[in-house]
């Protein structure tokens, strides 16, 4: 009971990011437990994902061929097997919006202690410590699980991703599934945020989060977004509350954006906003609280208050600034 | 039909704040109803209006200040609520899902609801996993990260036909059977402000308290398995160059910038 199972994430036909990401947190854990490594890939064209996961390290990779897209129940039958049959120290999965629609089953299934969305894991004399956020990024924890087997989810872009090329050893894992224990029905996928504006296409972002306040206030943005040329986008809560269409979100959820500039005004920089726009050529961000994230990523900061900030700055450019 | 709401009372934290151990000083923590379970809540009473003789409950594992929370729910047309509590989790870490999913399910069990809504996680801890490890605790079907919900099929069909929010602006379409736990997300609805009305009728509306011994369970169920050792401000990396200055000096020196960057022409 040394070893590691990873489970690697997918979305029609493609394997995604936190998959490598895993084999690399998942490879620090069998190192530090002096394990194998096991990836799991489960559902879709799992040859060709097993191909691409077959990374320096990697021991065994065991293939689940049903079904071609994610369901949650085929999930936890086939990981509730695949535990059973590899007994792994370690179940690591990615903390993605299908992480969370299984890992907190299997372990549950599992009776595993399990922890969410790891920034950090330290292995050391049978127990496991994860660092992770609280309140909004504001602290990290350390929590430590005493006792395995374990359960833990990871968060993306937080481990490198695994390179070279392995030799690990591809095997296909039988799975009976159970289909009257399948009771929910994936029927499709459909692209959101269409229309009038593409934000991924902008050089210039003018974003705006919470700080804005009222929906009234908005005016002032647009306003500064018109002397200068910009494009309106914003933080997930300003969609949230309908304020602005969704095709103005940036994010996780909505658009990643890489504009040459993104002004970020009254955006407190939470990890699901800047996972959107890390990759901007130039951040900039106005917000009162000299503490926010945001600023961590910033390349100017602004600490004031956006309501005598973006006035002077509309006066910058030419404009009238509107009483708001 | 029959509509659970689980609620949280989070705490928020104020911009300066100190640490004492591994928790934030009481002095800079003010408490309020979760952001996600406000949109679960206000997407049960839409359920609730929608078809004829639904009932909605919420419930919520805290102490006896999480009653004005909790109220809030009530305000907002929640029929009755729950509230779980005891000493014997007064000490216990509630991060621990195991021990939420434990408390939850034997309130699910009790009242045997057809629908559980969930916020996706809480602003405090940011598990995300409450919902699911419910579902699967007490046998229900569930889904996660809901932000759109068919309530006329629900009433009419007993499907919950969901949109799952995936990444990067793509919706998954899926019918899920009943019970199901939904785990919702923000944005799937507009939540109300309780009105003046709603708050005094919140007032007499039932509040149930239900120790351990009441929901059948042992103190040995809810011990955790998850023991924070540390909490601590993280390492800034801020290599940001800062703008001084009153408010014009600092729009000034950041239109500098901006034309500067060849974004913004004169």
């Amino acid at each position: 009971m040394t070893d590691v199972l990873v489970v690697a994430d997918h979305r029609r036909g493609d394997l995604r990011d936190v998959s490598l990401e895993l084999l690399s947190a998942g490879g620090d854990l069998a190192d530090a437990a002096g394990g194998d490594l096991h990836a799991a890939v489960i559902s879709g064209n799992v040859e060709s994902f097993a191909e691409d996961l077959d990374r320096e390290g990697v021991d065994q990779i065991h293939t689940v061929a049903y079904g071609e897209e994610f369901n949650h129940d085929v999930y936890v039958q086939a990981l509730t097997a695949l535990a059973a049959d590899l007994a792994p120290e370690f179940i690591v999965v990615p903390n993605s919006v299908n992480g969370l629609d299984y890992a907190p089953a299997v372990a549950t299934r599992l009776d595993r202690p399990y922890v969410s969305d790891a920034v950090d894991l330290d292995y050391s004399e049978g127990t496991l410590e994860v660092t992770r956020e609280m309140y909004g990024s504001k602290v990290e924890t350390t929590v430590d699980v005493a006792e395995g087997p374990f359960a833990v989810s990871i968060r993306g872009g937080e481990w490198p991703p695994a390179e070279g090329i392995g030799d690990a050893e591809v095997s296909e894992f039988d799975v009976d599934v159970d289909e009257d224990a399948v009771r929910s029905n994936v029927k499709g996928f459909e692209e959101v945020g269409g229309g009038d504006v593409d934000i991924s296409d902008a050089e210039f972002l003018v974003s705006i989060g919470r700080g804005i306040e009222e929906e009234e206030n908005l005016e002032l943005v647009e306003k500064l977004a018109d002397v200068t040329g910009a494009t309106l986008s914003s933080s997930r809560p300003i969609v949230d509350n309908g304020w602005l269409a969704k095709n103005r979100q940036v994010g996780q959820s909505g658009k990643q954006v890489t504009p040459d500039v993104y002004l970020a005004i009254g955006i407190s920089g939470a990890v699901q906003h800047v996972a959107g726009m890390k990759a901007s050529e130039t951040i900039i961000a106005v917000n009162t609280d000299p503490n926010a994230p945001i600023f961590d990523i910033a390349d100017y900061g602004v600490v004031g208050d956006l309501f005598d900030v973006v006035p002077a700055l509309i006066e910058e450019f030419g404009g009238e600034p509107p009483s708001v | 039909m029959k509509v659970l709401v689980t609620v949280k009372e989070v705490a928020t934290v104020e911009d300066d704040f100190e640490i004492s151990g591994t928790e934030i000083e009481e002095t800079y923590l003010d408490y309020d109803l979760n952001e996600w379970d406000d949109y679960a809540v206000e997407e049960a009473v839409q359920l609730a209006e929608a078809g004829d003789d639904v009932e909605v409950v919420a419930v919520t594992i805290g102490p006896e200040r999480s009653e004005e929370t909790i109220r809030m729910a009530l305000a907002k047309g929640a029929d009755r609520a729950v509230r779980v509590w005891d000493d014997a989790i007064a000490d216990v870490e509630l991060l621990d899902v195991e021990t939420k999913a434990r408390l939850l399910g034997a309130v699910v069990e009790a009242e045997n609801p057809d629908l559980v809504f969930s916020g996706v996680q809480a602003n405090d801890d940011s598990f995300g996993a409450t919902g699911v490890a419910l579902a699967e605790t007490v046998g229900f079907e569930w889904a996660a990260v809901v932000n759109a919900l068919d309530t006329e099929k629900v009433v009419d069909e007993s499907v919950a036909s969901v949109r799952r929010e995936l990444e990067g602006g793509i919706e998954e379409l899926t019918d899920v059977e009943l019970p199901a736990v939904l785990a919702i997300q923000t944005g799937i609805n507009e939540p109300r402000y309780a009105s003046l009305r709603g708050i005094r009728q919140a007032q007499s509306k039932p509040l149930d308290v239900q120790s351990l011994a009441d929901l059948g369970v042992g103190a040995e169920d809810v011990a955790s398995s998850l023991d924070v050792t540390a909490m601590y401000e993280p390492e800034t990396e801020s290599e940001a160059q800062y703008l001084d200055g009153d408010a014009s000096e600092q729009a000034g020196k950041l239109a500098d910038v901006l034309r500067e960057k060849g974004v913004v022409g004169e």
